[in-house]
């Protein structure tokens, strides 16, 4: 069976140990509550000057309080110059793209092409056919699971390699976001596959105890995040892809929360597919991306059909484009492309690593003050070793919902729920996590006013 | 925030009213808030206290709420409100439940243009405040979302019974256990009411 399949048996990526520390920052150690940090991290003039760029954060909300935004792990906020070439496109260059002669239309094609090769640059693609534009990164990821469960009926012998059948297993984590599971679901019930996954430990990580079994001869697809929504735990790509690729299994990442937060070069990672969205990285909502190595995307069949995914068309069948094209039916989202690589472009000055160290102080600071108050609880890892900018917690005798109200009181905008990972959730018996959650913009400050109305939420419920 | 959270919802979320859940019952529903994750289980208990009308009165004629019992996790505005549901429902005719049920309904979902009646919603009206915070108000509808699905699918159970039909069909859902459905104690119940009609 395994011999039939040979899916992800060329790979190009590099063997495990040669791969970039993907570490945010070196955990310095904290010596000071609000020292600021010795490298290379942005200082408060620097964050003055970023914040001046984005608009909503000088709003006030109920009654008047200062805005303080920590929700941006849901979504981010967008800086002028994004707005700004979203409106100058929509204003001077608007046309359908890949259609028609005429200039506008000329015009429209060189600002989504460029967007893409500059966003596909920010993940170290070299070349911008590996990158495909999709409405969000939910929609990235089903078009790989759909792709693999069209391969079932395809003519395309190319196709074969991704036809997954009953014995055939694909593999995801206990701390997955629903959009990296449900699709799998979903294949998996339409291709008779069996769906497994890592566990999560007590300590927030996954557990590689049986890694070995888990990722065997039969296991076809192995789809995990990056970096946790919920634990803002950073997984060990390096040693999954190695994995994978020893058993010839194919390899997607959901990059939603790591893409905007640190420097992914996903080449070098080795991962087959990945997956962001463009409204986590201060770009609009309404465009994602699925990076795919091109090889993979070349033998893949079509996700969504109609036009401008063509070949050639006839009254009976079709035959269907290159890549990126193929998986680009319709006329695509325009200005938010071009706003998401307006959105690059600022990171990228900024600098990623930049961003990292500020995130990784602002996140050290949240974990320290956060878990000093008696009753609350960090539900992810207690430092920031291979950890993201999520930080959620409960606090114990008020239920989350409750809490953000509090919060929302105060100025300020967390998520609270399951964030879309429920079975997570249901891993440390909890029902619902307040999580703040951290973007270049935010500051110290607004950590200290966070875990003030924390406390309010306490008292106001009679748990202090 | 005083406003939004009353101290009569802090002592309904505190002590909840007729918590656990009871036997006899006809209808058991599962509801949950899929943004959030609260969950409810709650089960309802109606009676036919007196004759149906001639056949031109409504189905629900008649019928009493005789017992809602729940088991929930979630916010203290979901805890609370079904707290209060069931002090305003149980012993009460089903129409006049049903009329508060849209009171309440009207009232939180209004954002704040409509200040409830007090002679209506009783306790109920403190969650006026809620209509302000429109995330909020799936977690003041949560119990009585279920209690109105859960009593819909008793009267049709009871209607179907009434007229020597058996049809449960369009209550048998994972969710939802009727007591047609149950061996044991509910039948029994289900019978005795059944003769007194």
């Amino acid at each position: 069976m395994t011999d039939q399949l040979e899916l992800g048996a060329v790979s190009t990526g590099p063997a495990a140990g040669d791969l970039p520390e993907v570490s945010v920052v070196a955990d310095d150690e904290l010596t000071a509550a609000r020292s600021e940090p010795s490298g290379p991290s942005l200082d408060a003039v620097d964050i003055d000057r970023i914040r001046a760029d984005f608009p909503i954060l000088h709003r006030t909300v109920r009654d008047g309080k200062p805005l303080v935004y920590l929700d941006s792990g849901a979504t981010s906020q967008r800086p002028v110059p994004v707005i700004d070439a979203e409106q100058e496109y929509v204003t001077g260059h608007n046309a359908a793209v890949h259609r028609g002669a005429h200039q506008l239309a000329e015009e429209a094609t060189d600002f989504y092409e460029s967007a893409r090769e500059r966003i596909a640059a920010f993940v170290g693609v070299g070349r911008s056919d590996e990158v495909v534009f999709t409405k969000n990164a939910t929609e990235a990821i089903n078009l790989v699971a759909y792709a693999f469960g069209n391969a079932t009926y395809s003519t395309d012998p190319a196709a074969q390699r991704f036809v997954l059948r009953p014995g055939d297993e694909i593999l995801v984590t206990e701390m997955e976001h629903h959009a990296n599971l449900v699709p799998w679901q979903e294949l998996c019930r339409r291709t008779g596959a069996t769906l497994r996954w890592i566990p999560v430990t007590d300590d927030f990580r996954l557990d590689l105890t049986d890694i070995d079994e888990l990722i065997n001869p039969r296991t076809k697809v192995v789809a995990f995040t990056h970096q946790s929504n919920v634990l803002g735990t950073i997984n060990p790509v390096d040693v999954l892809v190695a994995a994978a690729h020893r058993v010839g299994a194919l390899t997607v990442l959901d990059a939603c929360q790591s893409v905007p937060h640190q420097q992914v070069d996903l080449p070098a990672l080795g991962v087959d597919f990945a997956a962001f969205s463009g409204h986590k990285m201060l770009g609009p909502s309404g465009v994602g991306v699925l990076y795919g190595r091109y090889e993979l995307l070349a033998a893949m069949p079509p996700f969504l059909t109609g036009g401008s995914m063509i070949e050639q068309v006839f009254m009976d069948r079709s035959t269907y484009a290159a890549p990126p094209a193929r998986f680009e039916a319709g006329v695509p989202m325009t200005s938010q492309a071009v706003g998401l690589g307006a959105a690059v472009d600022y990171l990228g000055d900024l600098g990623m690593a930049a961003i990292a160290a500020h995130e990784a102080v602002l996140t050290r600071y949240a974990l320290q003050e956060l878990s000093a108050l008696p009753g609350v609880r960090i539900i992810g890892p207690a430092d920031t070793t291979d950890r993201g900018s999520a930080v959620s917690f409960v606090v114990d005798g008020v239920h989350a919902h409750d809490v953000g109200q509090i919060l929302d009181d105060a100025g300020v905008q967390v998520r609270v729920g399951h964030h879309c990972a429920w079975p997570l959730h249901r891993r440390f018996g909890i029902a619902a996590t307040v999580r703040a959650s951290f973007a270049v913009y935010n500051t110290l400050d607004e950590v200290d006013v966070l875990v003030a109305a924390v406390r309010d939420a306490q008292r106001f419920f009679g748990v202090s | 925030m005083e406003k939004l959270y009353q101290e009569i919802i802090l002592d309904h979320y505190r002590t909840p009213h007729h918590f656990g859940l009871r036997d006899p019952f006809d209808t058991e529903v599962h509801h949950v808030n899929p943004t959030c994750g609260d969950e409810v289980t709650l089960r309802v208990r109606l009676d036919q206290a007196t004759a149906p009308g001639d056949g031109s009165a409504a189905v629900t004629d008649g019928i009493v709420v005789s017992d809602i019992s729940y088991e929930a996790m979630g916010c203290s505005i979901s805890q609370a409100s079904t707290s209060v549901l069931t002090d305003l429902a149980i012993g009460r005719p089903l129409d006049d439940v049903l009329s508060t049920l849209d009171e309440f309904t009207r009232m939180v979902t209004s954002r704040g243009t409509v200040e409830g009646d007090e002679d209506v919603l009783g306790d109920g009206i403190a969650f006026a405040g809620v209509a302000k915070y429109p995330a909020r108000v799936k977690c003041a509808l949560l119990g009585w979302m279920a209690f109105k699905d859960a009593a819909v699918q008793s009267v049709d159970t009871m209607d179907s019974a009434h007229t020597g039909g058996a049809d449960t069909s369009g209550t048998d859902t994972s969710d939802t256990d009727t007591a047609a459905d149950n061996a044991g104690a509910p039948v029994t119940a289900d019978q005795e009411r059944t003769s007194l009609r």
